[in-house]
């Protein structure tokens, strides 16, 4: 079951997250739940949840987005920022249903396209968002050391 | 960018190979859909045989059937059994070689290589099929 993150899950997104980048951070989980909370652009919001079925109120996953306007003259869309499985929940299609969950929020909302960016190596979420039928944009990141 | 033949008639083979899971089929019958000669495509279907993607069934109603996981096979995996490396390394055989220029159109190079493979290498048969049923959908039979 997906639903809307709530402050008592906060603790269990930031040891998911942990489990996979090695860096703790409640605090910016923590920050941006509130921050969530307090712009609440889309009813529901865009810090989801995935929920066990067998295990009520374990939080197996997470997914978090936002709504960018016209950010490099880019026409209203939805970013997909995190999105993150408990190890043993993956391969169960909890990332497929999250991403479905916060796609049909945005599509409420009213917009029509979604983005997300992955690092060029690392192939597995690459192939996750491929598979669900993402493309590369339009756009092209660039970037510079600052000596 | 270009695909060797042989790199399109292994992802065009296995493509179909996967829409029918269980059912063997001939270079004949995936040759006729394309229009490739059986012999050229007997050659792709031996590299693919020897690198664990498709195994030959023997006798009446025997051919090919593909044998890797359509989730987790990607596109450069095959490429990369028929163009190994790809694209080339930019430096090799140019003029200029361990120049600053040479240099700095080799980073340039190397930023299309990366993309380029990762690309291809994020692109899974699964993908590819789903891909394909949606131009299918877009566009009229032929």
């Amino acid at each position: 079951m997906v639903r809307p993150a709530r402050r008592a899950d906060v603790a269990a997104v930031s040891a998911i997250d942990a489990e996979i980048t090695g860096l703790p951070k409640l605090e910016h989980w923590l920050e941006l739940h509130s921050r969530q909370r307090r712009s609440a652009a889309v009813a529901g919001g865009l810090f989801l949840v995935a929920v066990a079925a067998e295990e009520p109120g374990r939080v197996v996953g997470f997914i978090v987005g936002e709504i960018r306007a016209w950010e490099f003259g880019s026409a209203p869309c939805g970013w997909v920022y995190a999105l993150s499985v408990a190890s043993g929940w993956r391969l169960r299609g909890v990332g497929e249903t999250l991403l479905a969950a916060i796609g049909a929020q945005f599509r409420a909302a009213g917009i029509r396209k979604m983005r997300t960016m992955v690092a060029r190596d690392n192939l597995l979420p690459m192939r996750f968002f491929r598979g669900e039928g993402m493309m590369a944009g339009p756009y092209i990141q660039l970037e510079k050391d600052l000596e | 960018m270009k695909l060797q033949v042989a790199s399109q008639l292994a992802i065009f083979s296995i493509l179909e190979l996967v829409a029918e899971p269980g059912r063997q089929m001939t270079v004949a019958d995936i040759g006729a859909k394309y229009g490739i000669s059986s012999n050229h495509l007997a050659k792709v279907m031996n590299v693919l045989g020897r690198a664990g993607l498709v195994r030959s069934v023997r006798g009446a109603g025997g051919g090919f059937q593909f044998c890797g996981n359509a989730r987790r096979i990607t596109l450069l995996d095959i490429i990369d059994l028929f163009e190994p490396r790809l694209p080339i390394d930019p430096e090799a055989g140019r003029p200029g070689r361990r120049t600053a220029e040479a240099a700095a159109l080799g980073l340039v190079l190397g930023e299309i290589d990366d993309s380029v493979r990762a690309t291809l290498g994020s692109i899974t048969i699964a993908t590819l099929r789903s891909l394909s049923s949606r131009q299918r959908a877009k566009t009229p039979a032929v």
